[in-house]
C-alpha cells in the first residue's frame, strides 16, 4: 500500500508506535493479555457475559454503577501503584552515576501517568462510586434522577480510562507532569502522541464527571423523601452535593483550558505558546481553578464517610451537625479563592500573595472545627473498633499532619524554599492518602455489607490496615525529611549518596503499601469464600443511624418498598427508637426507569473518536462523531424508559426479607 | 531577632546529625528567614495539632466499648460553648499566622531589594548590588554578569555579603531557578522576567537547580553556587574572563538541547544578550517581544501586519533550538529593527516612538488602550528595557 | 391498606408512605437544565476571561478595528434575536396546543439560526481568506474560539431544533415533547444572552480601542 494511503487509514499510528522495543512495557502487556485472555475466556466459558451486559453493563440502578465504580477504581489503583513501585524504585536505584532503570523517556511517562490515573481513575471513581451508591439510599429515594445520564457518566468515565490504559500499549503518554504546563505540552515541545492521549482521556472522562456532577445535585434537590428538609440530611449527603457542586462549577474550567490546548496542538492557535502573544501563564491559572476545587471535590466526601462512621460506631449523635454543615459550605465556598498558593514562585506581587496565602489558612479552620466535631463525637461514646473506625482514627491521626504541613506551604515565604520539594509531595499524599484514601476505604468495609449483604472479612482487613497505615508513614515521613534537605520532586538521577538511604526507606513504606493492597484484594476474595459466615441479614450490621440501613442488604432494585417519612436527621435510628414496624403488606407496583444499552455504546464512540484524534485518523473521529449524533438523537426517539415493577415483584422480595429477618431473630 | 537564634539551633543540631538539611540551615539572610518563617508557622500550628492528636487517641481509647466506666451519652450532640471554642481556637492561629504571613510575605517578596545583609547588619550602600541575569535553557543554566562582562554555564558564584539582584528568564520551558541554601526559588520562564534579591552569608559551595520539570534531561540541570570572599569572587571572574565568547551566534548554539553540561565560561559577552533572550529575538530578523507590545499597545499593524510573521516565530511548532536554524529564510524588512551582531540596538529597546516600525504610508493609531489584562494574571509585565 | 393507614389518627408517627405517587416524568428535568446551562455559562465566562486577557495581543497583525464590521454584526445580531423573539412565539402557541403554528415559528426560528451561522461563517471565511486566521495572533485565537464556541452551541440548537420539530410532527405536543422545547427554549435564549455579551465585549468595545 502506498504511504499516502496508509496515513489516511492509520494517520501517525506506525508499527514503530508499538513499544515493542521497550521489554518492561512488552512484558506488561503479555501479562496483563494473557489475564485478560483468561478471563475473557472465563467469562465466555460460564456464559456470564450476557448476565453482565443485561444486569450490569446496560443497568440504570445507581448501586450497580456505584458498584462498577468502584471496581473502576480499585482496577486502575493497582495501575496507579503500580508506577508508584517504578517511581520508588528507579528514585532508590539512581544514586552515584547509576541511571536506575529507567530512562527518562520512560520515567517522566511513569511520573505523569501515576498522578493523571490516581486523581482522575482512582480517586474519583472511588468517590463518585460512594456518592452513587449511598445518596439515594441515604435520601430514601428510588434512583437518582437521570438514571440513564447515570450510565453514560460511569462509561465515560470508562472511557477516559480505557484512552489512558491504551496509552501504556500503543504508543504513549504525556511527559509533562500530571497537569501539563505548556509551553512544555504543547506541540513544539511535545508533538507526540502522549499529551494528546492525556487531553483526550481527560475530556473524555470529564464529560462524565460533569454530568454525573449535575445528576448528582438534581437527585439531592429534588428527590429527598418527605421529611427530610436540607437540615435534617445526612452528613455525607451534605458533603456529596457540595462536592457535586464543586464538580459542576469546576470540571467545565478544565474542559476549557484542556480544549483551548488542544486547539493549540491542533490548529496552532495561540493561547498558550510563547510565540504570537499566547500566555502559557493563563494556562496555569486555569489549570488551578479547576485544580485546586478538585482537591476539594475528592476529600469532602471523605469527611462525610467520617462523620457517619464516627457517629456510627460510637453509637451516638455526631457532635455539631449544624456547624459540620456550614463548615462544609465554607470549604465549598473558599476552595475557589485560593488556586494561586500552586504557584506563589511565579512572581506574583506579595500582596497578591498574602491574599491567597491567608485565603488558604482561612480554610483549615472549618476543617479544623470538623475535625473536633468528631473529636467530641467520640467524647463520651461507646467506640467499636471495626475496621471503618480504624481507618477514621487513622485519617484523624494522620490528616492532622498533613493539614499543619498545608497551611505551612500556604505561607508563601515558606513556599519559595519548598515549593515543588518532596516535602509538598509529601504533603499532598499525605492528605490525599490519609484523607481520600482511608476514607475510601473507611467508605468501602462501611457500605460493603449493604452493597453484598455480608461483611468484609476482618483478619484480612486488619491486616491490610496495619500495611497501609505502616507503609504510609515510611513511603511519606522520608519525603518530608528529603524536602527539608532541598531535594526537588520529579527527579530521576541523584548524585548526593547520602540521600539513597532515605529514598530506601520510601521504597521500603511503598512496597508495605503494595502488601496492604494485596491484603485488600485478598480480604475481598476471602470474604466472598467465607459470604455465609459473615452474612448479615438484619441489613443493619453495624447499628447504624441513617436511611440506607433500613432496608434489606443488598437493597432490592426499587430501595424502599414504601418511601420512607424522616422525622430526625438520624432517621434510621429515630425509627428504631420508636419502635418502627416494617410493612408486611399493601406493596405496590413500583415505577423504575429501564436499562439501556445507549450510554456504553455513546461512551464506546466517544473513546472512538479520541482515539481517532489522538492518532490522526481522521476518518474514525468523524465516523465516530457522525455516529454519536445518530445513536444519540435516536435514543431521544425512544419515549419508553420506564416500566413498573409488577407488586408480585414486590411481595415477593419482601417476603423473602420477612422471613430473613425472622430467621436472624 | 535574638528570639529567633534559640530556633536556629534547632536546625542546627538536626543538622549536627549528618545530614544537610540546607532548608533548615541555609547559607544565606533570605533562606534564613524563611526558613524562620517555616519554624513559627510550624510551632504556632503544632499549638493545635498535638493537642488534637493526643485528645483523638485518648478518647479513642477512654470511650472504648469495653470501658464500660467511662461515660455514655448517645444524645449528647451539642454544645455551644463547646463550639465556641471549637471555632474561635483555630481562628485565633490563623489570626496570628495571616498576620505573619501578611509581613512575611512583603518583607520576602523576592522582587524587594535588600534592606539588611544579615539579622543585625545593614546593607552598605557604597557597594553596588551584583547583577546576576540567569537564563534556563534546555537542560543547563546560563548566568550572564553583566558588570563585568562575563558569562557562565551551570556555576555561578557571588561575593560573600554583597546583595545579588538576579534578573531571571528561559529560553523555551518553564524552570525554577532554586538554590535552596541562597533563597527561595522563582520561575523561570519564557518571555517573562522574574526577579529575585538575596546575600549569601557563608563561604562554600552550595547546590542549585531547576525546581520545575521542563523535559527529558531535567534531572542534570543543576549548579554549584559559591559563595566566595571578595579576593576569591575576583579570581572567578578572572577564571571566567579567560574563557571565550558568547555572541548572539553561540548562543543559538548553545540553547539547544543537551543534557548534563558541563562548566563553561565566556569571557566576553554580548551586552545587549540578555534583553535579546528576554524579548525573544537573539535570532537576526526576530521582532523583540517589547517591540510587538508596544506595537499592541498602539493598536497593531492593521492588514499590513497580517503576513509578517516569521519575524515572530519562536517556538511554536519545533522544540527551540531543534528544527528552527539560527538564519531565517527571509527577513521582513520593515518591521523588524535593523540590528546587527555585536551592536547595542538601544534605538529600539523602548516603546518611545514606534514611528519608524510603522512603514511608511501607515496611519498612526490615536487611541491607546489601557492595557493591563496581565496584572489579573499576576505576571509581572514583561521587560520594558 | 394496613399497618400504614392514617397512622397519625393514633399518635404514632407516620415513618413511610404508604400511598405515594411515583415523581412525575422529567420532574428534575428543567432544575438539571438549569444547572446545565450554568456549567456552560462558565465555560463562556472562561472563554471570555481569556478574551479579556489576550484580547489586546495581536501580535503586531490586525487589531479589531481593521477586521470587525459592524453593520454585518448589527444584522448577524439582529437575526439572533429575531429567532428568540419567533422562539417566544412558538411557546406561547404550544401552549395554545396549536401544532402547525407551534412548528411554523420553530421553523422560522430555525431560519434565524441558520442565517445566524451563515452570516458568521461567512466572516470568518473572509478573516481567513485575508489571513487574519486564528493562527495569527493570540487575540485572533480567542476571538475565534469564543465566537466559534457560540456558533457551535447555536448549531447544536439547530440540530436539536429539527430533532425536535421531527419529534413533534410524529407524536404531537405530548408532554415530554412540551419539556424538550422548554428546555431547548432556555437554551436558545441563553445563547441570546451569551451573544449580547459577544457584541458588547468583542465586537462594540473591540472596535473602540
Amino acid at each position: 500500500m502506498s504511504p499516502d494511503l496508509l496515513k489516511l487509514i492509520f494517520g501517525r499510528l506506525t508499527f514503530e508506535s508499538l513499544p515493542l522495543h521497550e521489554p518492561i512495557v512488552v512484558g506488561t502487556f503479555a501479562v496483563v493479555a494473557t489475564g485478560g485472555l483468561i478471563m475473557f475466556a472465563g467469562l465466555t466459558y460460564f456464559r456470564v457475559w450476557g448476565y453482565l451486559w443485561s444486569e450490569w453493563f446496560t443497568s440504570v440502578d445507581h448501586k450497580r454503577i456505584g458498584i462498577m465504580y468502584m471496581i473502576l477504581g480499585i482496577v486502575m489503583l493497582l495501575r496507579g501503584f503500580a508506577d508508584a513501585l517504578m517511581m520508588r524504585l528507579q528514585q532508590a536505584l539512581a544514586f552515584g552515576g547509576s541511571e536506575g532503570y529507567l530512562n527518562s523517556h520512560h520515567y517522566d511517562q511513569v511520573f505523569t501517568a501515576h498522578g493523571v490515573i490516581m486523581i482522575f481513575f482512582v480517586a474519583m471513581p472511588l468517590v463518585t462510586g460512594l456518592m452513587n451508591f449511598v445518596v439515594p439510599l441515604q435520601i430514601g429515594a428510588r434512583d437518582v434522577s437521570f438514571p440513564f445520564l447515570n450510565n453514560f457518566s460511569f462509561w465515560m468515565t470508562v472511557g477516559g480510562a480505557v484512552l489512558v490504559m491504551a496509552s501504556l500499549f500503543i504508543g504513549e503518554f504525556a511527559r509533562t507532569g500530571w497537569l501539563a504546563y505548556p509551553p512544555l505540552s504543547n506541540i513544539g515541545y511535545s508533538p507526540d502522541v502522549g499529551v494528546d492521549y492525556y487531553i483526550w482521556g481527560l475530556q473524555v472522562a470529564g464529560v462524565g464527571t460533569t454530568l454525573s456532577g449535575i445528576n448528582l445535585i438534581c437527585t439531592i434537590v429534588k428527590l429527598r423523601c418527605p421529611g427530610m428538609t436540607m437540615m435534617r440530611m445526612p452528613v455525607f449527603t451534605w458533603t456529596a452535593l457540595c462536592t457535586n457542586v464543586l464538580i459542576v462549577a469546576s470540571f467545565p474550567v478544565l474542559t476549557v483550558v484542556l480544549a483551548l490546548l488542544s486547539l493549540d496542538r491542533y490548529v496552532g492557535t495561540n493561547f498558550f505558546t510563547n510565540d504570537f502573544g499566547g500566555s502559557p501563564m493563563m494556562y496555569v491559572n486555569l489549570i488551578w481553578i479547576w485544580g485546586h476545587p478538585e482537591v476539594y471535590i475528592l476529600v469532602l466526601p471523605a469527611f462525610g464517610i467520617f462523620s457517619e462512621v464516627t457517629s456510627t460506631f460510637s453509637g451516638k449523635r455526631l457532635f455539631g451537625y449544624t456547624s459540620m454543615v456550614y463548615a462544609t459550605v465554607v470549604i465549598t465556598i473558599l476552595s475557589y479563592l485560593v488556586w494561586l498558593h500552586h504557584f506563589f514562585t511565579m512572581g506574583s506581587g506579595a500582596s497578591v500573595n498574602s491574599f491567597f496565602g491567608i485565603t488558604t489558612m482561612i480554610i483549615s479552620i472549618p476543617t479544623g472545627a470538623k475535625m473536633f466535631n468528631w473529636l467530641f463525637t467520640m467524647y463520651r461514646g461507646r467506640i467499636r473498633f471495626e475496621l471503618p473506625m480504624m481507618w477514621t482514627i487513622a485519617f484523624m491521626l494522620t490528616f492532622v499532619l498533613g493539614g499543619m504541613t498545608g497551611v505551612l506551604l500556604a505561607v508563601p515565604p515558606a513556599d519559595f524554599v519548598l515549593h515543588n520539594s518532596l516535602f509538598l509531595i509529601a504533603h499532598f499524599h499525605n492528605v490525599i492518602i490519609g484523607g481520600v484514601v482511608f476514607g475510601a476505604f473507611a467508605g468501602i468495609g462501611y457500605w460493603f455489607p449493604k452493597a453484598f449483604g455480608f461483611k468484609l472479612d476482618p483478619f484480612w482487613g486488619k491486616l491490610s490496615f496495619w500495611f497501609w497505615v505502616t507503609g504510609f508513614y515510611l513511603a511519606f515521613m522520608p519525603l518530608y525529611v528529603l524536602g527539608l534537605m532541598g531535594v526537588t520532586r520529579r527527579l530521576r538521577v541523584f548524585d548526593d549518596p547520602s540521600l539513597q538511604i532515605w529514598f530506601i526507606v520510601a521504597g521500603i513504606g511503598a512496597f508495605l503499601v503494595f502488601l496492604g493492597i494485596l491484603s485488600m484484594l485478598m480480604q475481598f476474595a476471602v470474604s466472598f469464600l467465607r459470604r455465609e459466615q459473615l452474612k448479615d441479614v438484619t441489613g443493619d450490621p453495624w447499628d447504624a443511624r441513617t436511611l440506607e440501613w433500613a432496608t434489606s442488604s443488598p437493597p432490592p432494585a426499587y430501595n424502599f418498598a414504601f418511601t420512607p417519612v424522616v422525622h430526625d436527621n438520624d432517621a434510621w435510628w429515630d425509627m428504631k427508637r420508636r419502635g418502627y414496624q416494617r410493612p408486611l403488606t399493601g406493596f405496590k407496583p413500583i415505577h423504575m426507569p429501564s436499562s439501556t444499552g445507549t450510554g456504553i455504546i455513546l461512551a464506546g464512540l466517544a473513546t472512538a473518536m479520541g482515539f481517532g484524534l489522538i492518532w490522526y485518523i481522521w476518518w474514525l473521529a468523524a465516523a465516530s462523531f457522525i455516529a454519536m449524533l445518530a445513536v444519540g438523537i435516536g435514543h431521544t426517539f425512544n419515549y419508553h424508559r420506564d416500566f413498573d415493577i409488577p407488586a408480585e415483584d414486590v411481595i415477593r422480595a419482601e417476603d423473602v426479607r420477612t422471613k430473613l429477618l425472622a430467621g436472624a431473630k | 531577632m535574638s528570639r529567633f537564634k534559640i530556633l536556629a539551633l534547632l536546625p542546627l543540631a538536626v543538622a549536627l546529625s549528618g545530614c544537610n538539611y540546607v532548608v533548615l540551615a541555609p547559607a544565606g539572610d533570605i533562606a534564613a528567614q524563611q526558613r524562620d518563617l517555616v519554624i513559627i508557622s510550624t510551632v504556632l500550628m503544632l499549638l493545635i495539632v498535638v493537642p488534637v492528636m493526643a485528645l483523638t487517641v485518648l478518647f479513642a481509647w477512654r470511650y472504648r466499648q469495653s470501658n464500660t466506666d467511662a461515660r455514655y451519652e448517645p444524645e449528647w450532640d451539642h454544645s455551644t460553648s463547646l463550639e465556641l471554642v471549637i471555632w474561635s481556637a483555630p481562628l485565633l492561629i490563623i489570626v496570628c499566622l495571616g498576620a505573619l504571613t501578611w509581613m512575611g510575605t512583603h518583607l520576602l517578596d523576592p522582587y524587594r531589594t535588600l534592606g539588611r545583609i544579615h539579622a543585625d547588619r545593614a546593607v552598605d550602600q557604597s557597594k553596588a548590588p551584583l547583577e546576576v541575569d540567569v537564563v534556563a535553557l534546555d537542560w543547563k543554566w546560563l548566568f550572564i554578569y553583566p558588570d563585568y562582562g562575563v558569562a557562565t554555564v551551570n556555576d555561578l558564584a557571588a561575593p560573600v555579603d554583597r546583595p545579588i539582584n538576579f534578573r531571571i528568564t528561559a529560553s523555551s520551558v518553564m524552570n525554577s531557578f532554586y538554590i535552596p541554601a541562597l533563597a527561595g526559588q522563582i520561575y523561570a520562564m519564557p518571555g517573562m522576567e522574574t526577579k529575585l534579591h538575596a546575600v549569601v552569608n557563608h563561604a562554600g559551595t552550595y547546590r542549585g537547580f531547576s525546581a520545575n520539570y521542563s523535559g527529558a534531561g531535567f534531572s542534570g540541570m543543576h549548579f554549584n553556587f559559591q559563595g566566595l570572599d571578595d579576593k576569591g569572587f575576583d579570581a572567578w571572574i578572572a577564571s571566567a574572563k579567560s574563557g571565550g565568547s558568547l555572541g548572539r551566534a553561540e548562543y543559538l548554539q548553545l540553547e539547544k538541547p543537551s543534557q548534563n553540561e558541563p562548566v563553561r565560561r565566556y569571557g566576553t559577552v554580548d551586552s545587549d544578550l540578555y534583553r535579546l533572550i528576554l524579548n525573544m529575538c537573539v535570532e537576526t530578523g526576530k521582532m523583540c517581544q517589547s517591540e510587538m507590545m508596544a506595537i499592541d499597545a498602539k493598536g497593531g499593524l492593521g492588514h499590513e501586519g497580517l503576513n509578517n510573521t516569521l519575524p515572530l516565530a519562536y517556538d511554536k511548532y519545533a522544540r527551540r533550538g531543534t528544527a528552527l536554524g539560527p538564519e531565517p529564510t527571509f527577513v521582513a524588512g520593515t518591521c523588524t529593527p535593523d540590528a546587527p551582531q555585536g551592536r547595542t540596538t538601544a534605538s529600539i529597546t523602548a516603546p518611545l516612538d514606534t514611528a519608524p516600525l510603522l512603514g511608511a504610508g501607515l496611519k498612526r493609531p490615536s487611541f491607546t488602550p489601557l492595557k493591563s489584562s496581565s496584572f489579573f494574571l499576576g505576571q509581572r509585565p514583561k521587560s520594558d528595557s | 391498606m394496613t399497618v400504614a393507614v392514617n397512622p397519625t389518627q393514633t399518635g404514632e408517627p407516620v415513618f413511610y408512605l404508604a400511598d405515594e405517587h411515583p415523581h412525575p416524568e422529567g420532574y428534575s428535568t428543567s432544575l438539571g437544565f438549569w444547572i446545565y446551562l450554568m456549567s456552560d455559562c462558565l465555560i463562556f465566562a472562561i472563554l471570555f476571561a481569556t478574551f479579556g486577557v489576550l484580547g489586546g495581543n495581536y501580535a503586531a497583525g490586525p487589531a479589531p478595528k481593521d477586521l470587525f464590521e459592524l453593520p454585518l454584526v448589527a444584522v448577524n445580531t439582529s437575526m439572533l434575536l429575531l429567532s428568540s423573539i419567533t422562539y417566544g412565539f412558538a411557546m406561547l402557541t404550544m401552549q395554545q396546543n396549536k401544532i402547525a403554528q407551534t412548528q411554523i415559528w420553530l421553523a422560522i426560528t430555525g431560519l434565524f439560526g441558520a442565517a445566524f451561522i451563515g452570516i458568521e461563517l461567512s466572516e470568518f471565511a473572509h478573516m481567513i481568506h485575508e489571513g487574519a486566521t486564528p493562527q495569527r495572533s493570540a487575540f485572533l485565537s480567542a476571538f475565534f474560539t469564543l465566537v466559534g464556541t457560540h456558533g457551535l452551541h447555536v448549531s447544536c440548537g439547530l440540530i436539536w431544533l429539527v430533532t425536535l420539530m421531527v419529534q413533534v410532527w410524529k407524536f404531537g405536543l405530548i408532554e415530554a415533547n412540551r419539556r424538550r422545547l422548554m428546555c431547548l427554549s432556555m437554551f436558545w435564549h441563553f445563547l441570546d444572552v451569551v451573544w449580547i455579551g459577544v457584541f458588547t465585549f468583542v465586537y462594540l468595545l473591540g472596535v473602540l480601542r
